[in-house]
């Protein structure tokens, strides 16, 4: 494609820029789909911060969320399976996100696609 | 005269049903692993034959369970049960005056009538053998048509019978329940109309007969009555037929799955051919809708009736799994007591157990702490609810225990929503963790606030050397040794059993024993195995917000209703979903242990003043 | 002959929305719940966004001619029942009376932060709310810890009782941010030395001026905003606060220890508000407050002609947008009732 070759004098690393325009949110619909209180999710962090798992590693379900609706699937799976399923997050979570249930969903899904 | 065109279809649709029974089960019972079969084995030739056949005899027939929900719906099916078993053992009996007592072929003592018209005896002649036994036969006819008269109020009225749904039907249920629901009616008929005839008859068969032959003209009787035994016969023989496919399969299989449960024969985590036996024992009674939460919440389609349908048909989704707060409810009031738990929780490992998650962040080194007896543990829904863990850590410390707060800056989770997501090897890495740490400790007596942890520890850590105990045990075992020292606050209360606590570990007694000495116990219509389920449960993964703020608000009326001063619960989950509502005041037993507690250390502070004084 | 206007609440609202019924010749009366009239006010220091003297705010408004105003004190209204063009009003303690049109300026009551148990509010001694502190630059201009240290570590946490679907409450009590950014600045005036942490979800600094205010707090106060929702608080021996948050912009888990943590508690509708929605036949709103019929409209008229709202009864609102709602019910009242006399 032609636009991809414009340049605007100034370059994004490959890595770092979230590329909507190639992005792929099939997982997001599908889990969407299934758990719609996915969108209900504000970044409050509340989850994370409570997080059983996150006392002993670097996951944080709000990240997960996110990067769930930016259609970022790379490395997903090794992130979703530090959850415990403890709940904390779903007994904190001030907008009543199924978060257990959107856990399970994203679980199956990537494990159907096996990414 | 003993055979007549008429009998095959019966006759078929008999050998056949023989025959696919025989398959079915062979088949099951081949896929039972090596050690159930040789329990069956053993089995067989236990003593445990008789008091299996007992239980056979109480819930197949008579339905026992069946009466303890529910009269109505107890003596519809103890109707067609045994009263179609007399009919088969007395008609035996009668058949073999008739034909000298020899061996029959089975089709006869069935239409015995058809084939015998002894005008000896009169309708009420019970002196006689032959007369008593037309007797009795008519009466069980009878008995069973008035079980079909109530079954057809119940398909109008259900609600008569206690229950709010039932369950839908299935093209093969359709065409049994249709021949199922002519067989008796049919075979009234054919005697009656046999009876008007030749004579014959009992006191039912007899005036129905005379009633039907001064409607009829006499020149058609002998016809309608060829074409009623033929009926009677061809329905017999669809429903034989249509059986094996239909819910009616709960019939022989219910029988089978008490003998193997006798045996020790269990489905346990996984799915298997028990499993299927248990699937094909439920007759869809129904009784398990109206006590599970999910259908306030409007997923009917998730009650186990259903779930145990789409199972059998193989039509189970993630939905159906997931959907299930695993409260217990059903399991408890269930007649045929399949273990509807187990069959949902290995439903979900078959669904998941494919989903890794091998936790290796969790750090190797194991906590030490020499010298201590007691471990307490939160959990992680306990660091929610700090109060209970001030409470605990009060009382511990107003006892003098030599405890050690083993998850007191953040919980590894005890495994147990894994293990109810059916993720157990997952569960498992975790469990050796918290293992360690607690046999690490040294300690002789692990305590925990939460009964879902409590559950787990009890059952499937096996920490030898280690009591398990859940707060509310603990605190009634301090109290009752003198350790504490506690005084009646005056307070109403009513006590809301936990799912995992109640139900799921059967500790009932010992938190109204200990609430008794701090407060006035008001006893409220669904407590202990009756308890309702809060809403909050971690064993359902599929629920929304809005309907599990359904479910507890609808909890909340009933145990509010004889309006105490306090909703007492024992478990931290319970107390988060409760006190969410902003309707009632909801108070953990510890912390109501530890306000009474304070005011005992005072009054043990005054005593000792005065009597330095 | 005049006709009686029944104000329910003697707060701002109550008493502004009075003193212009009187002036254009009502009989009024104020029927209040507490002993005295000011309602909240009474217990702020300062007002945001300019820190005015909220004694002074209040005096201003209590000071107002209110010549034929009557105030009925200690009377929980509990009931409004429409009778006959008229309205039966009734208290608690049975005390009843009639009037002509009701005007419902019952405010709000602030969130029981006890029941977010796990903030600790109530459980631990350095745990209180942001009105208990507006009550402590009060009285004692100045807040001394139980233990009498000077504290080194203040954390004031954002939407406590607001915006949390676990308690029931959706919506955003709109005032919080700012004046957690008020009082995080008296804070470090009384401390200097004292680190002050904002863990907010979203500030919401919409009204004029607050925007500066913000500005002010980091540039003349060094106070630190962490964008993080505080999940639980846990004490450890020494009675200090340790605090749990995300820091979201930075993806990762902050753990703090703070020698006092102030929770900002959001408003809620008043406890009599369902009742008398009930017996007067009005609606309530999905959020608990009362709902006018047409809020872009008619935001002061309710579904049943001659009862009216005024003020925070009828959602959160600031202190000048309470006062000028107070004033354009006095003239929806003054309409309905001479409207009346007419026919
Ligand atoms: S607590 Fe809820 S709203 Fe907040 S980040 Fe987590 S999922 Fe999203
Ligand atoms: S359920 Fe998973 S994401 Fe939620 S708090 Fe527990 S470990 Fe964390
Ligand atoms: S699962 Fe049990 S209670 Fe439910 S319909 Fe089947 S037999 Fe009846
Ligand atoms: S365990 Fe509870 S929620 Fe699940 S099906 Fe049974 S009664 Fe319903
Ligand atoms: S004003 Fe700020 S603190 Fe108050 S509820 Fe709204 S967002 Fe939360």
């Amino acid at each position: 494609m032609n636009e991809k070759k414009l340049a605007f004098g100034y370059t994004v690393s490959k890595d770092r820029q979230i590329d909507f325009d190639e992005a792929s949110l099939e997982l997001y619909n599908k889990v969407c789909a299934a758990e719609p209180s996915i969108r209900l999710c504000i970044s409050c962090g509340t989850c994370a911060a409570t997080c059983s798992a996150a006392k002993f590693s670097d996951f944080s379900l709000r990240k997960l969320i996110l990067q769930v609706r930016r259609g970022i699937t790379k490395g997903l799976q090794a992130e979703v399976s530090k959850c415990m399923l403890c709940g904390k997050c779903q007994l904190a979570c001030p907008r009543g996100v199924s978060t257990r249930a959107l856990i399970m969903q994203i679980n199956m899904n990537l494990q159907k696609t096996g990414k | 005269m003993t055979f007549d065109l008429f009998v095959i279809p019966f006759f078929g649709g008999l050998i056949f049903l023989l025959v696919v029974l025989f398959i079915k089960y062979s088949r099951w019972i081949a896929l039972i692993d090596r050690s159930g079969r040789r329990k069956i084995g053993y089995g067989l030739f236990s003593l445990q034959i008789f008091p299996a056949t007992w239980e056979v005899f109480l819930e197949s027939l008579l339905h026992r369970r069946m009466w303890k929900q529910n009269k109505l719906l107890g003596y519809m099916h103890m109707s067609f049960a045994f009263g179609w078993l007399l009919l088969i053992l007395l008609g035996n009996l009668e058949s073999r005056i008739y034909s000298g007592g020899h061996l029959n072929p089975p089709y006869y003592p069935i239409f015995l009538k058809f084939f015998v018209h002894d005008k000896r005896v009169l309708p009420f002649e019970l002196n006689t053998l032959p007369g008593f036994f037309r007797f009795i036969m008519d009466f069980v006819l009878l008995y069973i048509l008035s079980g079909l008269v109530l079954a057809f109020f119940k398909r109008i009225h259900s609600r008569w019978f206690g229950m709010k749904n039932t369950s839908r039907h299935n093209r093969f249920d359709q065409w049994a329940i249709t021949c199922l629901w002519l067989i008796f009616p049919l075979r009234l008929l054919a005697e009656s109309l046999t009876a008007s005839i030749y004579g014959g008859g009992g006191f039912l068969t007899n005036s129905v007969g005379d009633t039907l032959a001064m409607i009829l003209p006499a020149a058609v009787t002998p016809g309608m009555a060829y074409v009623a035994w033929w009926a009677y016969s061809s329905a017999l023989g669809i429903f034989f037929i249509t059986l094996p496919w239909s819910r009616y399969m709960h019939i022989p299989t219910e029988v089978v799955m008490i003998y193997l449960k006798h045996f020790g024969v269990k489905s346990g985590k996984h799915l298997n051919s028990f499993s299927e036996i248990e699937m094909r024992a439920c007759p869809k009674c129904g009784v398990c809708i109206d006590v599970c939460q999910m259908k306030d919440a409007g997923a009917v389609g998730s009650t186990p009736a259903y779930f145990v349908r789409s199972l059998r048909m193989k039509e189970g989704n993630s939905l159906l799994n997931n959907n299930c707060m695993l409260c217990g409810r059903c399991k408890e009031v269930c007649p045929v007591q399949i273990d509807l738990l187990d069959l949902r929780i290995a439903s979900r490992n078959l669904e998941n157990q494919s989903i890794d998650k091998p936790f290796s962040y969790l750090p190797a080194d194991v906590p030490d702490s020499k010298g201590i007896n007691v471990l307490y543990f939160a959990g992680c829904m306990g660091h929610l609810t700090p109060s209970v863990k001030k409470a605990m850590v009060s009382i511990m410390d107003a006892a003098n225990v030599k405890y050690k707060f083993l998850d007191q800056d953040g919980s590894v989770c005890c495994g147990r929503p894994l293990m109810m997501a059916g993720m157990f090897e997952a569960a498992r890495s975790l469990m050796e963790k918290n293992r360690q740490a607690i046999h690490a400790s040294g300690a002789r007596i692990l305590v925990t606030s939460c009964p879902i942890c409590y559950k787990i520890f009890n059952e499937e850590y096996k920490l030898f050397g280690v009591e398990v105990l859940h707060h509310s045990q603990y605190l009634l075992r301090l109290v009752e040794a003198g350790s504490l020292w506690i005084n009646h606050s005056g307070l109403s209360v009513v006590y809301h059993d936990p799912c995992e606590l109640g139900r799921g570990s059967e500790v009932y007694k010992e938190p109204r024993k200990l609430l008794k000495r701090v407060a006035k116990l008001i006893p409220i219509e669904q407590e202990r195995e009756n308890a309702l389920c809060c809403g909050g449960s971690i064993g359902d993964l599929a629920l929304n917000q809005d309907q599990r703020n359904i479910i507890r608000d609808a909890a909340l009326d009933v145990l509010l209703e004889p309006k105490p001063d306090f909703l007492v619960t024992a478990c931290p989950l319970c107390k988060k979903t409760f006190s969410s509502a902003g309707t009632a005041k909801v108070i953990d037993i510890a912390e109501l242990v530890a306000q009474q507690l304070e005011k005992a250390d005072n009054l043990i502070e005054e005593t000792v003043e005065e009597s330095i004084l | 002959m005049n006709k009686q206007v029944a104000i329910i609440g003697a707060g701002i609202a109550g008493l502004e929305a009075a003193s212009i019924l009187d002036s254009m010749g009502f009989k009024v009366t104020l029927v209040e719940k507490a002993e005295h009239t000011g309602g909240h006010i009474q217990n702020w220091h300062q007002l945001f966004p300019d820190r005015r003297n909220a004694t002074e705010v209040a005096q201003g408004i209590i000071s107002k001619p209110l010549a034929n105003v009557s105030t009925e004190f200690n009377r929980e209204v509990t009931s409004i029942q429409p009778f006959a063009e008229k309205f039966i009003i009734s208290a608690k303690d049975g005390w009843v009376f009639n009037a002509d049109a009701v005007l419902i300026t019952t405010g709000f009551e602030l969130f029981d932060a006890k029941r977010k148990e796990e903030y600790g509010y109530g459980i631990y001694d350095h745990v209180i709310t942001s009105a208990e502190l507006e009550t402590l630059f009060k009285k004692e201009n100045g807040v001394t810890l139980r233990i009498g240290r000077t504290p080194s570590r203040i954390g004031l946490v954002h939407c406590v009782g607001s915006r949390d679907e676990k308690i029931g409450n959706i919506f955003c009590s709109k005032v919080c941010c700012v004046t957690a950014v008020k009082q995080a600045i008296e804070l470090k005036e009384l401390y200097p030395e004292c680190e002050i942490y904002c863990l907010y979800m979203d500030l919401r600094m919409s009204g004029r001026h607050y925007e500066e205010l913000y500005k002010q707090a980091q540039e003349e106060y060094s106070i630190q905003f962490i964008r993080g929702r505080l999940s639980e608080a846990a004490e450890d021996k020494s009675g200090k606060i340790i605090v749990k948050v995300e820091d979201t912009l930075l993806g990762r888990p902050l753990k703090m220890t703070m020698d006092m943590l102030v929770l900002m508690t959001g408003m809620v509708a008043s406890a009599q508000t369902a009742s008398i929605c009930s017996s007067a036949g009005i609606q309530k709103d999905s959020d608990g407050f009362f709902k006018a019929s047409d809020p872009h409209l008619y935001g002061n008229i309710t579904g049943i002609p001659g009862i009216f709202l005024a003020g925070t009864c009828s959602g959160p609102k600031t202190i000048s947008d309470t006062l000028s709602d107070a004033r354009s019910a006095a003239l929806a009242v003054q309409s309905y009732l001479s409207a009346e006399a007419n026919n």
